[in-house]
């Protein structure tokens, strides 16, 4: 059984976070039902187990930060504030969805929240988040760029060059690094020749920490502390999350890379099954309120699959639009002379 | 100029004031402009500020605007490339820098898999106004790792608009319209441009990134090239005009979108034409730009379209090797003077 502390986050939030993991669980269970009944297509991840990561750190957030996330991020937008109907549509194809069924389930982009996707090239997100940071230090905007990747991510030249600049330019990134121990079926050990993650950041000359990404309290905390030394004009920091997915890589993955003991041993750590018991124990949290967490996750999934499901799709001579955007008209036709 | 002025009439009046300005200076001037004008505007990578850029271009301008606007990077061209990216989504206009376009294929991905591709996967959210500069082209010796010309692999790129500045003008005057562009622009500046010299209205103003120019008028034949290849066209034309060959010269600048009505309208008068690349044949804008002008002009051609382009090599060392491995001046009116006599 996990012994949670308090220690700094308070009953309240502490319950906040349980209900955004149970938020987060159902609609992913829900997503791999759809699957099934072949709603939603194309790639699936999904997120089960790593909730106390993006739960832990978005909270943490505000609104005038930026986010950026992996193909793994149905939860990350959820909790963001991206609108579970606008999500569960994207992942219909239809037009009301969050990229006007542009993007799917690996593409989930909202402007509104500065949620920057849903980007599924390993590693490819992180120069982006280096950027947004600079142009929110260059404009003297108070923001932080989180920037969540799996730990595969650090094996890419992308990942060294993005937290070298970020480091060299004191850009206030977050990057959070979701470690689940599998690149789809390659273990970390097999990739890596230095397994000590945070050792590898810590290289660059930045704070680099090791949290233990199944219990969301934690991960408030270290969050809330990154948040504060980043905006204190610190620089960048790097947090390891050590957390691991209850489920395949994919949907089409048939998860033979695993011992299934060794997936056992992970789900005695459910953060969801453990904060949620030591809530009540602690007394901090009645049985009926619990269940009524788990009843208005389903009642929101459940709105947001009947209003996905009644959405209408973009119709085709939409096409090619969004492909280049639209600019004033300027300049001359250039005629003569070289 | 080192290529013969072509005939300065072209619908426009003659240049009062003109001053003497190289296609270097040209550039400079354009960022010097967005700079003063724009505090948006950044510029971004290896060696612009103290070094002054590799190619010169960006000399000075860090002491004028400081190193946070004129920010040199370290050698990582997806990493700058990709900050670039997320600055323009995070509300700068930034320039970035790349040595040259064989090293942009490091930063391929970013370019390619997040610039071209965020605006669509986003559901039209998020546009990327990011303006990305990087010398092309063969002619310094420079062998196989710095003197290719892929530009026709980013004009294969949905998302992307494309040009080739090839004029003083072009380089003082399309940087400002990229700026205001929403997508992400990438100019193409052809290492062999950098030393010409032109002359420079003092009243000029921005001009579109669409159209293609028509630089020397003909009757017989349309020359359709782009970049280091339209000082080498304009120099055929006078050649072949001293064969009594009369070739129209159309300077393609833009390369995404390619301007098929200038092309048309220009073969349908010539009914011959001939394509010129410095990059591969095989796959390449050479073969873009032959089978729209077959498309769409098959009934007024005299002959099929002429292709030349670089040879099927990497780009060699040694300077006889390397002049024969792209069109010259002189394989090009050759090229037109045989089109000329098959269409006979």
């Amino acid at each position: 059984m996990t012994r949670f502390r308090l220690d700094g986050v308070t009953a309240d939030e502490a319950r906040g976070l349980l209900d955004d993991m149970i938020r987060v669980r159902v609609f992913e269970e829900r997503c791999a039902e759809l699957y099934a009944e072949s709603k939603i297509r194309g790639f699936l991840h999904l997120y089960i187990g790593e909730e106390a990561v993006a739960a832990g750190v978005i909270g943490a957030l505000d609104a005038a930060d930026n986010v950026l996330a992996t193909y793994r991020e149905h939860g990350h937008a959820l909790l963001r504030g991206v609108p579970a109907e606008s999500i569960m549509a994207e992942m219909f194809g239809k037009a009301t969805g969050c990229s006007g069924g542009r993007g799917g389930s690996m593409h989930l982009f909202d402007a509104a929240t500065r949620f920057y996707g849903g980007n599924a090239i390993v590693g490819g997100h992180l120069p982006l988040a280096v950027g947004l940071a600079l142009a929110d230090q260059t404009r003297h905007r108070r923001a932080t760029t989180a920037c969540f990747f799996g730990e595969g991510a650090m094996a890419e030249g992308e990942f060294h060059e993005a937290i070298n600049l970020a480091a060299l330019w004191n850009l206030p990134v977050l990057f959070c690094c979701e470690n689940n121990r599998y690149a789809m079926g390659t273990s970390l050990e097999t990739s890596e020749s230095q397994v000590d993650l945070a050792l590898k950041a810590a290289a660059y000359a930045i704070p680099a920490w090791v949290v233990d990404g199944m219990d969301p309290l934690e991960v408030r905390r270290a969050a809330r502390h990154a948040v504060a030394a980043i905006e204190s004009g610190g620089g960048p920091v790097f947090v390891e999350f050590q957390t691991y997915r209850f489920r395949a890589h994919s949907m089409f993955d048939p998860d033979l890379y695993r011992d299934p003991a060794e997936i056992e041993r992970w789900k005695q750590r459910d953060p969801i099954d453990t904060l949620g018991r030591w809530l009540v124990e602690q007394e901090l949290l009645v049985d009926d309120d619990l269940a009524a967490l788990w009843d208005r996750a389903r009642a929101e999934t459940d709105q947001a699959v009947a209003a996905a499901d009644a959405a209408e799709v973009e119709p085709v001579d939409g096409l090619v639009d969004h492909v280049t955007a639209p600019r004033v008209e300027r300049g001359r036709v250039p005629t003569g002379a070289p | 100029m080192t290529t013969p002025a072509p005939s300065g009439d072209l619908d426009r009046p003659a240049v009062v004031d003109a001053q003497p300005i190289t296609y270097r200076e040209a550039m400079r001037s354009a960022i010097r402009e967005a700079l003063a004008q724009d505090e948006r505007v950044i510029v971004l990578g290896e060696d612009v500020a103290d070094y002054g850029g590799t190619y010169a271009v960006t000399k000075g301008l860090h002491e004028e605007f400081g190193r946070d606007r004129v920010r040199n990077t370290p050698l990582s061209e997806s990493g700058f490339v990709g900050a670039g990216i997320g600055a323009a989504l995070g509300g700068l206009r930034p320039i970035v820098e790349i040595m040259t376009v064989n090293f942009s294929l490091l930063a391929l991905d970013q370019i390619v898999n997040t610039a071209a591709t965020l605006l669509h996967m986003s559901g039209g959210q998020f546009s990327v106004p990011v303006v990305i500069r990087m010398t092309t082209g063969a002619g310094r010796q420079l062998a196989a790792q710095h003197s290719h010309s892929l530009e026709g692999w980013y004009a294969h790129v949905p998302g992307l608009k494309v040009v080739a500045p090839a004029t003083v003008e072009d380089a003082r005057w399309m940087l400002p319209t990229a700026l205001d562009d929403p997508n992400p622009v990438i100019i193409f500046e052809h290492n062999a441009l950098y030393g010409e010299q032109g002359t420079l209205d003092p009243h000029g103003a921005p001009v579109d990134l669409e159209s293609a120019a028509i630089r020397h008028r003909g009757d017989d034949v349309t020359l359709v090239v782009s970049a280091g290849m339209v000082p080498k066209a304009l120099a055929a034309a006078q050649t072949l005009a001293a064969r009594g060959v009369s070739a129209e010269v159309i300077d393609l600048r833009s390369l995404r979108p390619i301007d098929i009505g200038t092309l048309q309208e220009s073969v349908s008068r010539t009914h011959n034409a001939v394509v010129v690349d410095e990059g591969w044949r095989t796959g390449g804008l050479s073969a873009e730009l032959a089978a729209t002008i077959t498309e769409t002009c098959f009934w007024t051609l005299d002959a099929p379209v002429r292709r030349l382009a670089a040879a099927e090599v990497p780009i060699p060392y040694a300077r006889h090797l390397e002049d024969h491995a792209i069109p010259q001046a002189a394989d090009i009116a050759d090229a037109a003077v045989e089109l000329l006599e098959v269409g006979r």
